[in-house]
């Protein structure tokens, strides 16, 4: 696939005003709003364009297998630290597009942190560049970072510049027996400390905690920590990450982002806690998710659920009047017939 | 110099503008009369004045509220300042507008140890949120050289760096929410303090608009563990080209110093008068390589860096024995613009980012414009991310002496451009580098920067002639795009 046939993709349906739905790998199909349009698959159009381990960078066509890039890391000794969900089969576009980070994401920060350029076709079919490869550019607005997680719905990504980062030398996890709510403190408290602590994870009345870094830094912490060393921790942070670990397996699943000291928002069938507290999950209907979330300082996302609880509830918190305005805005600026994945985001546009 | 002005017209009553904004601000709010206009016509880029009409110092969101909706009735611009300290002149007033200070906005709203946050206002200095989370064994992580004087809401603006950023992140990697007032007087909340929010991340759009979208009104920023200790090596080089490749080394090692700076001869020498921070003098480039963490991982990270600086050629290496030692390797990297400001009579500082690999070259190049242009130019680089800023030096006094800086700004930034880089990595584009915009990108980017401007601000009230040059400016400047890779070495007989 090349550059030039997504041109024409979107070209045709920007003249015909037919919605695209654009496709990586489809392994996050269940994510988000409706899908509708006519299928763009950009799965073809992959390839590692540039990688220069001292430069701390990556560019990739949207097409190319996650796998693929993180082996190409893997050999130089370095990460993607968003550590994205590959699930089955992901690519580095949608990857982007879904803005989904993985356990590491509290330690060393979201997909949007490490955006440093984009290659986007917007709605009108124009090939547009943002960002670039260097770690610090502030010409222009930071058009890269906003389009993770913005769902496809400014444009196709059709390459992508991520920041990596070495491999941490040494990584060890640990396990502690405690409640939802002591987990949720202890990781606070520990959180204000210079620790390692690298991914949380509590589960069913157990807490584990990955401790990346230096040998030297995680021994240490680890005799300040306690707990108990597990001995296979990387299939432990691969479930969780991949989400085939037992909390995840619910038809309905919602996701909390919260304030990460926030109380007991009063929902049953709390199923995880990830990110040092401010990741919490649930299973199962819960009419009252939007609103707890909400009072909490946070947002809900009906992250996993049959496609017609998610018609009915939309996927994502709903935005206030004035901020919905403002997104149409954006969206019509770079899409101006509203032909790219409308629905996915908001039924609104 | 002032061309960028006339960009938009705009007609402005001043009396029905001041008797509008008399109705909202008492007198102490409200500044007209030229005398006091004066200490507002400039920002930190002293080479670029205008007065404005008219300067605005609200003390609460709801006063803010009423100037921008005012503004936006009458039609009349503004420019929103916080302490005044960018580089970049944008702040530098309308000519036929309201500067919005927000200099009243300095209160610390909260500072919460546990979630490890602090909600500030607009005009808090951003040392002082470091010095409000001491007590907790926090602090807040960008520090700009200026951070004694800048403001969190001009580091939101400007998407601020400093010396630590290539580990601790820009601002964009700090702020967790911000409030926001449109011109059109609604209030905004962008982020928040949880990890993400739902739509669009118009968070990391706002950071680094440079006061183009709207009004920060209050900022929650993460403040992170002060690590236990901090160290630097500072190695010599007798050549830049190896300096650099020791940069390089250290990153391919595994190494994300918490700091890596560089200094050049001229630099060094300008500054070790001056504060005495013990630089070899003989070196054509130091590095300045700092680890922060537990004792433990401090000392297994000196001494790896150690052994990547000796086989990467360094002809002197010393390690900060203690605090104080420390902060003195650092003092000279930090007072190297007051340095340089005291052998000239004027500097003019740029801010160019080019890939690392690419330092030699660059260096060379700028030795090269130094004779072409007449003026000497000392470097200091944020050598692990690649920022330069050449401090070009002149005398404004001697007729055509700020001419030649200027040129030889535009050349350093249009080559790190064609080096595979940006015309700025953390002073922002302001009115200062406006033409060069039209070097770094295209019409089509240019179209859509030009599309989300006006999504917020349709009638490009806010800042207007800054950051985004309009198309007839581009046109005018007539300077060829140079895209990213696709052009080697066109200018290359230039230099």
């Amino acid at each position: 696939m090349t550059l030039d046939e997504i041109v024409q993709a979107v070209r045709t349906a920007h003249d015909s005003q037919s919605a695209l739905r654009i496709r990586g790998a489809g392994s996050k199909d269940f994510y988000g709003g409706m899908l509708s349009g006519e299928l763009l698959d950009v799965g073809g159009y992959r390839g590692i364009v540039a990688y220069e381990p001292t430069e701390l960078y990556i560019t990739a066509r949207c097409g190319t297998p996650l796998a693929e890039i993180e082996a190409a890391l893997a050999e130089q000794g370095q990460l993607l630290a968003f550590e994205p969900p590959r699930f089955s089969g992901a690519s580095i576009g949608g990857c982007v597009a879904a803005g989904l980070s993985g356990p590491r994401r509290s330690q060393a920060g979201a997909v949007r942190d490490f955006m440093l350029g984009a290659r986007l076709v917007d709605g009108a079919g124009q090939v547009l560049n943002f960002g670039g490869q260097v770690m610090k550019n502030v010409a222009g607005y930071d058009v890269s970072r906003l389009l993770a997680g913005s769902l496809g719905t400014l444009g196709v990504l059709a390459e992508v510049t991520l920041k990596v980062l070495p491999r941490p030398t040494a990584e060890q996890t640990l396990v502690f027996a405690m409640d939802a709510d002591e987990a949720i403190s202890r990781l606070n408290l520990w959180g204000g400390q210079p620790l390692p602590i690298s991914a949380s994870f509590w589960h069913d009345g157990q807490l584990w905690l990955r401790l990346s870094g230096a040998r030297a830094a995680v021994d240490a912490a680890m005799r300040k920590l306690g707990g108990t060393e597990v001995a296979d921790g990387g299939s432990l942070w691969a479930s969780v990450r991949e989400q085939t670990h037992p909390a995840f397996t619910a038809d309905i699943l919602w996701r909390l982002a919260l304030p990460s000291t926030a109380g007991d928002p009063g929902l049953a069938g709390l199923r995880a806690i990830e990110w040092g507290g401010a990741l919490r999950w649930y299973a199962g209907e819960q009419e009252a998710a939007r609103g707890a979330a909400a009072r909490l300082g946070g947002h809900a996302t009906l992250y996993r659920s049959p496609e017609s609880l998610r018609c009915l509830e939309g996927a994502f918190a709903p935005l206030s009047p004035a901020m919905l305005a403002l997104h149409r805005r954006l969206k019509k600026s770079f899409d101006p017939k509203g032909i790219l994945n409308p629905g996915r985001l908001y039924a609104e546009f | 110099m002032m061309s960028a002005m006339n960009d938009t017209p705009f007609s402005v009553d001043k009396d029905a503008l001041l008797r509008r904004l008399r109705l909202y601000l008492p007198p102490r709010c409200l500044l007209a009369d030229e005398e006091d206009l004066r200490p507002y016509e400039c920002d930190g880029l002293t080479a670029f004045r205008e007065l404005p009409l008219v300067v605005c110092l609200p003390e609460n969101e709801g006063q803010v509220i009423d100037i921008l909706r005012t503004c936006h009735q009458l039609g009349v611009p503004v420019v929103a300042r916080g302490a005044g300290t960018g580089l970049s002149g944008g702040a530098m007033p309308h000519a036929h507008g309201v500067v919005l200070s927000l200099a009243r906005f300095n209160r610390i709203l909260r500072v919460d140890p546990l979630a490890r946050l602090a909600v500030v206002q607009p005009g808090v200095r951003n040392l002082a949120v470091s010095e409000a989370a001491a007590p907790h064994g926090l602090y807040y992580a960008p520090d700009p050289s200026s951070q004694i004087a800048c403001t969190l809401g001009g580091n939101v603006a400007e998407n601020s760096g400093g010396v630590h950023c290539l580990k601790y992140g820009l601002t964009v990697h700090n702020v967790l929410r911000i409030r926001v007032v449109s011109i059109e007087g609604e209030v905004f909340e962008m982020g928040s303090e949880g990890p993400d929010s739902p739509g669009y991340d118009m968070l990391a759009l706002f950071i680094g608009s440079e006061g183009m979208l709207g009004v920060v009104t209050e900022v929650t920023v993460k403040l992170v563990p002060k690590p236990e200790l901090a160290q630097v090596v500072m190695a010599s080089f007798a050549d830049v080209a190896k300096a650099g490749d020791a940069v390089a080394a250290i990153i391919a090692a595994g190494i994300i110093p918490a700091g890596l700076e560089m200094m050049d001869k001229p630099a060094t020498a300008a500054v070790e008068p001056f504060v005495k921070a013990g630089y070899d003098l003989d070196a054509e480039a130091i590095l300045l390589c700092e680890s922060d963490g537990t004792p433990e991982e401090v000392a297994e990270e000196i001494a790896r860096v150690t052994n990547v600086l000796k086989e990467a050629g360094a002809s002197n290496i010393s390690v900060s024995q203690s605090e104080a030692e420390r902060l003195r390797f650092w003092a000279g990297r930090k007072a190297a613009f007051p340095a340089v400001g005291r052998i000239t009579p004027d500097y003019y500082c740029m801010d160019g980012t080019i890939p690392r690999k690419r330092l030699a070259e660059m260096l060379s190049a700028i030795a090269d414009m130094e004779r072409k242009y007449g003026l000497r130019c000392a470097n200091v680089f944020h050598a692990g991310d690649g920022n330069l800023h050449p401090l070009i030096m002149y005398d404004a006094s001697e007729p055509g002496n700020w001419e030649r800086a200027e040129a030889f700004g535009a050349e350093i930034l249009e080559l790190s451009v064609a080096l595979g880089g940006s015309i700025t990595g953390e002073h922002g584009v302001g009115i200062e580098k406006i033409n060069q915009m039209c070097v770094q990108y295209a019409t089509p980017e240019l179209d859509a920067f030009r599309g989300i401007k006006h999504a917020f601000d349709e009638q490009g009230l806010l800042n207007p002639g800054k950051a985004v040059p309009s198309l007839h400016r581009c046109a005018e400047y007539g300077r060829m795009h140079v895209h990213r890779g696709q052009l080697k070495f066109p200018e290359l007989e230039r230099f």
